[in-house]
């Protein structure tokens, strides 16, 4: 098991196209680490850089204390699983598993031995005989985590594992993965580009934008306080409110209401100064009745989340979103007030959190 | 259904069945004429005699020439199959600045290598090399001629086998040839027949090359030693050259019947689907 540590990565693919932009992370031994961001914003290539696939343009990548920038991937100590899961076609579930070892020179008896005892902690054992194209979605990404934990690497590396599986298998696999990394307790850097993955799964996580890192915490502190109007819009089931608004004394102007300063930012506001002001829909107290600081306006869509609904109202032309629990919902047209936390809410000057 | 239409479809069949006798009379002929005593250029009922057999085992010059075929057309598939698998393979992986141009320069200029144009030029070559009257040299300049059309319909394999595959057993530690033996020729096994089949059946029916750098009768294949099948008197034999003929076909279809079972492939003018 090993640290991973980049330093100053920067990866311009040919054609000019810059990947990553000198960026740092350091990833401690025995971390789950995601990496979230909209696609396209260099996950991929991240990861790929540090497998080795792609040859860094600058900076430096350190696995465990030993500096892999020019090592060839085969080297680095790190096992991979790929989006497709790169299972090969023409061998059958223990030859796959246990291809990692038939490299390192391993005697046959040896290896198959190894793979039938990993294969049956994924419960794999009654499809060891098969070839990757006679098993479901679920059982080919078991084969894939399957053969990474026979190479006993120093770090795995995954690239959108899930992304094939349907949403059920997905939720049922999210859990599994969790529970699979605790138990190994292997560096693992996991790329996804579902929000709600990374939150469920990860010890930190990291959200990119077009080869930045936006921001690097926990899941709560990523969730709670986004460090830049980007996070803010990108994490989270139902996007942040993210409303403009000004400072007005010891209150603010927002959508033509006035509201509370948020906890966090008091204290830090000049008067009459620009802000953007945040606050999650999940973090909104709804009424029908006309209530202190609240933003009010008219009930213009009603979506059901399941156990709650999504209301969005309309207040003076800027569109707000709160949920409401089953039960309390409105009807389309009813006034509707709905009062922000302020323990939770958050004032962002400039883009970033003040 | 009009008088029209059937008036159409009469003649629809009727046009298959002259075009179907066109292609079959030759083969039927191919079947009979060997057992028959004493064959003309008609399709006949034959007599099964196997005389005519034991005649082409008689010729001093015909059976060798069969093993002469077969060791020209497999040593040649086998050359022609590494070096098309390699070449393609880095061609496929590797960007280089001008990498299509040069494949299609390769392929324009291999069908002046072994076709007539370059024929003293080769001849001289040959000379000089002291590979006149070799099988090895006449291999060699075989699988050069081969060798462009070879790679090019290769590397339509290896593009379309995904880069994944040999990711994953890189980030695994397997050195480039591993990745090759365990990973790329598995996966473009069909690939690798077909262009052994088809190098196969290029170098069986080839006459011109053999001809030209094989002079000692007992070096030429099969091809060449057909056309000296003659009578006494000038004619063709007919007993010879059916038997022979029939001798020379059966071992590409056994061939590619073989080949066909095992891997499924089908000939779509060279290119695989
Ligand atoms: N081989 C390549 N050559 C040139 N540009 C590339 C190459 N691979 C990726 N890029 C570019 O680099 C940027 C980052 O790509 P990358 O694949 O890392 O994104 P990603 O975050 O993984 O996206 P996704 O979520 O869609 O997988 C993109 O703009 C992409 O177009
Ligand atoms: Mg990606």
């Amino acid at each position: 098991m090993a640290a991973i540590e980049l330093r100053g990565l920067t990866k311009v693919y040919p054609g000019g196209v810059k990947a990553l932009d000198a960026l740092d992370l350091d990833i401690p031994d025995g971390e789950f680490f995601a990496l979230l961001g909209p696609s396209g914003c260099g996950k991929t290539t991240l990861l790929r850089t540090i497998a080795g696939l792609e040859i860094a343009t600058g900076g430096a990548v350190v696995i465990g204390d030993r500096d892999v920038t020019g090592v060839q991937p085969g080297g680095r100590d790190v096992a991979m699983v790929f989006q497709d899961y790169a299972l090969f076609p023409h061998m059958d579930v223990t030859e796959n598993i246990a291809y990692p070892l038939r490299i390192k020179k391993v005697a046959k008896s040896a290896r198959r031995a190894k793979a039938v005892e990993v294969g049956t902690r994924l419960g794999l054992e009654h499809l060891m005989d098969r070839r990757p194209g006679q098993l479901s979605g679920g059982q080919q990404q078991r084969v894939a985590l399957a053969r990474v934990m026979a190479t006993q690497a120093q770090a795995f590396l995954f690239d959108e594992p899930l992304s094939n599986l349907d949403a059920r298998l997905r939720l049922e696999a999210r859990t599994f993965l969790k529970k699979l990394q605790r138990e190994l307790g292997v560096t693992t850097v996991f790329v996804t580009h579902d929000q709600a993955e990374a939150l469920a799964m990860a010890d930190r996580m990291a959200v990119m934008e077009s080869g930045h890192i936006r921001q690097i915490g926990t899941p709560a502190e990523v969730f709670q306080r986004p460090a830049n109007t980007f996070v803010a819009g990108f994490i989270g089931s139902t996007p942040m409110n993210l409303l403009d608004g000004a400072v007005r004394g010891d209150t603010l102007d927002v959508a033509g209401c006035k509201v509370g300063v948020p906890s966090s930012a008091e204290g830090r506001l000049s008067d009459g100064e620009k802000i953007v002001y945040g606050v999650r829909p999940e973090y909104m107290s709804y009424s029908a009745e006309p209530a202190e600081g609240a933003l009010g306006g008219k009930v213009a869509i009603v979506e059901n989340l399941g156990a709650s609904h999504l209301v969005t109202l309309d207040v003076n032309d800027v569109i707000v979103q709160a949920v409401v629990p089953e039960g309390s919902e409105p009807s389309l047209g009813d006034d509707g007030y709905a009062v922000p936390r302020r323990d939770r809410a958050l004032v962002y000057r400039d883009g970033e959190l003040v | 259904m009009t008088a029209r239409f059937v008036a159409g479809r009469i003649g629809f069949y009727t046009l298959i069945a002259v075009l179907l006798a066109f292609f079959t009379i030759p083969l039927l002929w191919l079947a009979t004429a060997p057992f028959t005593s004493d064959p003309t250029y008609e399709v006949g009922v034959p007599d099964f005699t196997w005389e005519n057999f034991q005649a082409v085992a008689e010729h001093p010059y015909a059976l060798p020439s069969l093993y002469n075929s077969l060791v020209l057309s497999v040593g040649t598939a086998l050359l022609v199959v590494a070096m098309a698998a390699l070449a393609a393979y880095a061609l496929s992986r590797v960007r280089l600045p001008g990498r299509d141009a040069l494949l299609y320069a390769l392929l324009l200029l291999s069908s002046i290598i072994t076709g007539t144009a370059a024929m003293v030029p080769l001849f001289q070559l040959a000379v000089e090399l002291n590979l006149i009257d070799s099988h090895l040299g006449l291999i060699l300049i075989l699988t050069g001629g081969l060798l462009p059309a070879a790679i090019f319909m290769m590397k339509d394999f290896m593009d379309s086998t995904p880069k994944s595959y040999e990711e994953s057993a890189r980030v695994f530690g397997a050195s480039p040839l591993q990745i090759v033996r365990h990973v790329v020729v598995p996966l473009v096994r069909p690939g690798l027949a077909t262009i052994g089949v088809w190098a196969v059946a290029n170098v069986w029916g080839n006459f011109l090359m053999p001809y030209l750098l094989l002079s000692d009768v007992e070096k030429q294949p099969a091809a060449v030693i057909t056309y000296t099948l003659y009578t006494e008197g000038g004619q063709a034999n007919l007993r010879m050259l059916s038997t022979f003929g029939l001798l020379y076909s059966v071992p590409v279809v056994l061939m590619y019947l073989f080949v066909s079972k095992k891997y499924g492939f089908r000939f779509h003018g060279g290119i695989k689907r």
